[in-house]
């Protein structure tokens, strides 16, 4: 049993069918990748798998875990350990990043039965990974993602999935708008989480962050389908010809 | 004095109660009070100032002066403004309960005078009482005139500090519709320090109907810390007026917070006299259920080079509605005038109403003035993001509305105040978005 299952996966927006039937295993210990063209249904993907509200599921199924999970509210999605890091983090003022990190983490310690974390002990569990995703102190201080750069905000994700340790990691466009130094951060950020028990699912346009995060799968999703699925030598042929030829056969 | 009820004037026969044995200034206040409330009676709706808050419901209980309270009442601590250290004292039902209260402060220049027998009050009293507020237009403040019973008056001498805050804590609590009107004083002398806070507490019974006037006059130089808390039950009238004239330097800074009642109104009104006089006035509310809340702001620029600042915000849930009156006014000779208002309300249910209605009335023409009122609801894409950060919705709506209160929490100069009002505001917002989070 794969720790994700996608079956033949119908969705609609406002009427309109985004995607046309998806189907997709992510084993436990493998990272996957989902190259696509803007509009192809990639980014309504990861909002359904996160459970947003707003996409009609028309039909198919996704099993998380063995569990039905689109009969979860997206936080029990997130307890259970399935994890968006958003295209666009949203900024909330007002709330301290260091209240927002510790309350996702003891809302997930609580669900697991585990005791929760008090303020002094958040800090140890932060500091180191802080360091290593080069955040400063100051910015979890500051409100989430309020005044934070492109490159802060995406940062922040990869802290956020550091510390709420996920077992399905969901990645929109990460790496869009980060120069080359932020890439590397954030590349080594989520190859970290990979592990025998978890499993990544990298949606991205571009095939530059294949460099530094290598996957075991590629996909290509044109139109709501996937077209073509193969090693991590698909993102390199994606990148010298591009995605026409693959918009014509989803055409077809 | 003809006291008598009219459909308009409901009440008036309730001056049977009041003490006949008063001293001139007392008699005199009473029957200014009387004059003006029979003229202008109970505000109906076409009445501007009281355009969105009806109180039409007060003719519809029995409500009688002088209901005891049951016996063995005590301060319920875990919902007054938590103020540990300061100085208490407490008025259960409008009357000042002495073995409720703190024994006699020893601050020197200070002095603290109970009301109730107002024949006993000092000369100081008898010269400032009444003459803060004026009654035209205000006939809920003219009933009180008329018909209070009991009340505080603080005098500060000048240059004197009050050592702890002082914190008048009122209690309602009665088995049959009560009414009460307290009436109190605080004259803060030249470059004197205070801080007062003032919690207002329902207990479960009766329907109460409190109508209370606060007057404060700040001398040359005077700082005052004055915060308020109202927690009415769901079933209470509580009408309030304060007003305050600032002579110049002197500094208010006022923070009102309501957290229940069915029917709220706080009235400041705020006379800036002089050079430098500096007003910052903030407020929240957290409306529920059938609550309305009405924060009417009126500040008078009557000398020049004065600053005022406004910012009140409330979170209405259910049926709940809130109201912002806020006037500016800058008279022609207040050149250099600083004046800012600003009231935000965050609706949390369709059926949540605001009502605002900010309003600049400029006569001088070398001001900096400015006001500003939105209404909006919780935004869905933060709610998403917290969720999908494992944190159960619930919890997470009270985060952001706990985040759009917080910032108005921080206008409040003290720590020690912006503590115990941040407090009182999570214990409160805790309940409210358990309702709304479905």
């Amino acid at each position: 049993m794969a720790l994700l299952e996608i079956q033949d996966l119908h969705v609609e927006v406002a009427g309109k069918e985004i995607l046309r039937g998806i189907s997709l295993d992510v084993e436990a210990g493998k990272v996957h990748a989902i190259m696509g063209p803007n509009g192809s249904g990639k980014s309504t993907l990861s909002h359904v798998l996160a459970g947003r509200s707003g996409y009609d599921v028309t039909g198919g199924s996704v099993r998380y875990d063995g569990s039905d999970l689109l009969q979860m509210n997206a936080d029990e999605r997130a307890r259970k350990g399935v994890f968006l890091a958003f295209q666009y983090p949203v900024e909330i003022p007002g709330v301290t990043t260091t209240t927002f990190l510790r309350q996702a983490l003891n809302a997930g310690r609580r669900e697991r039965g585990e005791p929760e974390r008090d303020a002094m002990e958040f800090v140890k569990v932060i500091r180191r990974k802080t360091k290593e995703l080069g955040i400063t102190d100051d910015l979890l201080k500051r409100p989430v993602n309020v005044g934070f750069s492109g490159g802060e905000k995406k940062r922040n994700e990869i802290l956020q999935m550091a510390i709420l340790e996920p077992r399905l990691a969901v990645l929109d466009e990460t790496d869009s708008g980060l120069d080359i130094d932020a890439l590397k951060v954030v590349s080594d950020g989520i190859n970290a989480q990979r592990s025998d028990d978890r499993g990544v699912l990298l949606i991205t346009h571009y095939q530059r962050l294949l460099d530094y995060v290598v996957p075991d799968r590629v996909h290509v999703l044109a139109q709501g389908c996937i077209v073509k699925s193969g090693g991590k030598e698909l993102a390199l042929e994606l990148e010298k010809s591009g995605y026409a030829e693959f918009l014509d056969a989803a055409a077809a | 004095m003809d006291a008598k009820t009219t459909d308009s004037a409901p009440f008036l026969d309730r001056l049977e109660a009041v003490d006949t044995d008063q001293p001139d200034w007392a008699a005199a206040l009473r029957r200014a009070g009387l004059a003006v409330y029979r003229e202008e009676g109970l505000p109906h709706a076409k009445v501007e100032a009281w355009k969105y808050t009806r109180l039409d419901g007060l003719t519809r209980s029995a409500f009688e002066p002088g209901i005891s309270a049951p016996d063995g009442i005590t301060v319920p601590d875990g919902r007054i403004a938590d103020m540990a250290g300061a100085h208490r004292l407490v008025f259960v039902n409008g009357c000042y309960r002495a073995e409720l209260s703190d024994d006699g402060l020893a601050d020197e220049g200070i002095e603290i005078v109970n009301l109730g027998k107002p024949g006993a009050a000092p000369g100081w009293v008898a010269e400032h009482m009444g003459r803060v507020l004026d009654l035209d237009g205000m006939p809920l403040a003219a009933l009180n005139a008329a018909l209070w019973g009991d009340g505080v008056a603080i005098k500060l001498a000048d240059g004197a500090q009050l050592q702890k805050p002082l914190h008048l804590i009122f209690l309602a609590a009665a088995s049959t519709p009560a009414m009460f009107q307290s009436r109190h004083l605080l004259i803060a002398g030249r470059d004197s320090r205070a801080a007062v806070i003032e919690s207002h507490l329902g207990l479960e019974g009766a329907p109460t109907f409190s109508n209370s006037v606060v007057e404060m006059i700040l001398e040359e130089d005077a700082v005052l810390d004055h915060a308020k808390l109202v927690d009415e039950t769901e079933h209470a009238y509580h009408i309030a007026a304060t007003a305050l004239s600032l002579a110049g330097q002197a500094r208010y800074n006022g923070f009102v917070l309501t957290l229940g009642g069915r029917v709220v109104r706080n009235e400041t009104r705020v006379r800036l006299a002089a050079a430098g006089a500096e007003c910052c006035l903030a407020g929240a509310y957290v409306a529920d259920g059938e609550a309305h809340v009405d924060n009417t702001v009126f500040i008078d620029h009557a000398g020049p080079g004065a600053a005022s600042r406004v910012v009140f915000k409330g979170v209405i849930g259910d049926t709940a509605r809130g109201v912002f009156q806020g006037k500016t006014l800058v008279r022609q000779y207040a050149q250099k005038t600083d004046g800012h208002q600003l009231h935000k309300a965050l609706l949390l249910s369709s059926g949540a109403e605001v009502n605002a209605k900010p309003e600049l009335e400029i006569y001088a023409d070398d001001v900096k003035c400015g006001h500003g009122a939105t209404a909006a609801q919780l935004d869905e894409d933060m709610v998403f993001y917290l969720l999908a950060r494992g944190i159960p919705e619930a919890q997470a709506r009270q985060l952001l509305t706990e985040a759009f209160l917080g910032d108005v929490v921080d206008e409040i100069a003290s720590p020690e105040i912006a503590a115990a009002m941040s407090a009182a505001l999570t214990r409160r917002l805790a309940g409210i978005n358990a309702d709304h989070g479905a």
